[in-house]
């Protein structure tokens, strides 16, 4: 379970004071699935990043199954449990997909076991497994890979930076699957997802909306999605298509 | 010592032996095993032959026009603090022969005085063949002795011929200025890559001067380093293209502690038709690079050591 306390945190832009997070509390209870919508610019990934370690909040406090992680670092957290596949992945010259997910694994995987993270995000192993992780992959076939190593990590927390981002020819379904099987596979595991998109709402257990920084609505997926349908926080599938169509 | 075919060799040299050209025990096809100033061992075959040179250090090694799939390993191991050497091998490759190459030294020096192996390569490379040519360079040892490689290459390359180029410099080796130069006929194809990772004081210069003179001539040479703690590098890769001809040349580098690089990039063309284009990129570790890895598990240091890793891989 995770905890967050009064979370803020700010940054000096032109010599200017800038909150982006606001006095965020929240509560992340195991076995959850949680999808934090919003506007964009709303801080969903700020939040996130502060989950991970990446950004230190300037006031509040993050507790993991009751243990204050506010000060520890990126590694340290990822050590206890908790992952994160970026909005917007990193490229890498020279390293492989197979070694980044064997560094994921944080064990030595055999070639067969690193092609089932592959081929669970729709991915045809034997093509990328030795590709290297640069500009020559696409902007979806990165977005997969980065879901795939957060699959390989197995983490107690999960968290996904809008996963349907560039995602194409893939469909979607197969994107909710990934969610569904990750959740049975690993115990008392949560998954805090970031997305729009109407289908992905559609398996929350529950539903939280950022707007400028601060939390504005929190419930249950029943309660509230009715609420954001016809909403930008709320994009309905067929849009997706189009919007990669276009891409 | 352990035996080493029909040679004895000790530990050191052994495992020197692994470092720069791979090998465990004899290779296959035609071999040079030169140790401590001397050739410790060597071996023709019908197609490759390999003779010492007359009043000079280092051997002439003749391949048979037509020769395919065939390599000769000349490997150079030094255990002994502050010998010095110049050795010539100069590779006289046939029409359409097809080989590998490999080539490598490794210095370790435990003692006060410098070691340096100074090695010059002149390749011959025949009407159509192709040649693959691998170096590695390693240094270990802990003397307070320098271990120094100044190589100097010279390829002639005719008509049609290809030669590949992979040179590995990435541990161990405290001051080397290699010089390459090229000479491609019409068709000719000249690939270079080439990986280096200095690290404390270490210095090293990699100089190319590739004059493409035939139409259809190319030469892409490309470089990947890391300089770290307080070492220097400089890469300085000069292209002429005298005729209708194609040429590129890369430096992809990262800058590590107090490391520092200068990139020196050289094109000139004096064909119309000659197509020049040079690349080069100077800087840290992507600060994402490292937080994506830290978010998996690995700490910082080890984070860095993989994206070094792959990037020279
Ligand atoms: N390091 C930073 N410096 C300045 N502004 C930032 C920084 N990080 C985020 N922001 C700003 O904070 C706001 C929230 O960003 P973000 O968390 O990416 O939103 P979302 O993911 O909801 O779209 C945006 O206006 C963004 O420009
Ligand atoms: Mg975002």
């Amino acid at each position: 379970m995770l905890e967050l306390k009064n979370i803020s945190f700010g940054v000096e832009d032109d010599g200017q004071e800038k909150e982006i997070i606001r006095d965020v509390s929240l509560t992340l209870p195991d076995n959850k699935l949680i999808v934090v919508t919003g506007p964009n610019g709303g801080g969903k990934s700020t939040l996130a990043r502060i989950i991970a370690g990446i950004e230190t909040p300037s006031s509040g406090q993050i507790l993991l199954d009751g243990e204050d992680i506010t000060h520890l670092s990126i590694t340290e957290r990822a050590k206890k449990g908790i992952g994160f596949a970026f909005q917007q992945p990193v490229r890498f010259k020279g390293l492989q997909v197979l070694d980044l997910i064997r560094l994921a694994a944080g064990k030595h995987l055999t070639v067969m076991d690193a092609c089932s993270y592959l081929s669970k995000v729709g991915l045809c192993a034997r093509d990328y497994i030795n590709r290297e992780v640069n500009s020559s992959l696409s902007g979806g076939e990165l977005k997969r890979i980065e879901i795939a190593t957060v699959l390989a990590k197995a983490p107690s927390l999960a968290i996904f930076d809008e996963p349907e981002a560039g995602i194409d020819l893939w469909s979607f379904q197969n994107l909710i699957e990934v969610f569904q099987r990750l959740r049975e596979h690993i115990k008392d595991s949560s998954i805090l997802i970031i997305s729009h998109q109407e289908r992905i709402l559609n398996i929350a257990d529950e539903i939280i909306v950022l707007r400028d920084g601060q939390l504005v609505r929190r419930g249950s997926r029943d309660e509230i999605l009715p609420e954001l349908i016809g909403t930008s926080a709320a994009i309905p599938a067929c849009r997706v298509a189009e919007e990669s169509e276009a891409m | 010592m352990v035996q080493f075919g029909n040679i004895q060799i000790d530990e050191i040299q052994m495992r020197l032996l692994k470092e720069v050209a791979d090998l465990h025990s004899v290779p296959e096809g035609a071999f040079n095993i030169r140790s401590n100033g001397k050739s410790a061992a060597r071996f023709s075959t019908a197609n490759i032959e390999i003779e010492p040179k007359e009043g000079a250090s280092g051997i002439d090694v003749h391949i048979k026009p037509g020769t395919k799939n065939e390599s000769v390993h000349i490997p150079v191991v030094m255990t002994q603090s502050g010998l010095t050497e110049l050795v010539y091998n100069d590779f006289h490759i046939g029409e359409g022969a097809d080989v590998t190459i490999v080539a490598g030294c490794g210095i370790d020096n435990c003692g006060p005085k410098d070691s340096e192996h100074d090695g010059i390569h002149r390749f011959y490379v025949g009407k159509g063949a192709k040649v693959r040519y691998v170096e590695k360079h390693y240094g270990s040892g802990t003397g307070s002795g320098k271990r120094i490689l100044n190589p100097g290459t010279e390829v002639y390359m005719e008509e049609d011929s290809t030669m590949e180029m992979e040179m590995v410099q990435i541990k161990g080796v405290d001051d080397t200025d290699r010089t390459t130069t090229a000479d491609l006929a019409a068709g000719a194809k000249l690939v270079v890559r080439e990986r280096l990772m200095t690290h404390d004081k270490q210095r090293a210069i990699s100089t190319y001067v590739v004059n493409l003179n035939g139409a259809g001539a190319t030469a892409d040479v490309v470089s990947r380093s890391v300089a770290r703690d307080d070492s220097y590098q400089k890469f300085d890769a000069k292209i002429i293209g005298n005729a209708p001809c194609s040429g590129h040349t890369e430096c992809d580098s990262i800058i590590m502690d107090n490391g520092r690089i200068l990139a020196v990039p050289g094109l000139e063309a004096n064909d119309v038709d000659a197509a020049l284009v040079h690349e080069a990129a100077i800087g840290k570790i992507a600060g994402d690079q490292i937080i994506k890895l830290m978010t998996l598990g690995l700490t910082e240091q080890e984070a860095e050591e993989q994206i070094i890793n792959g990037f020279l891989k």
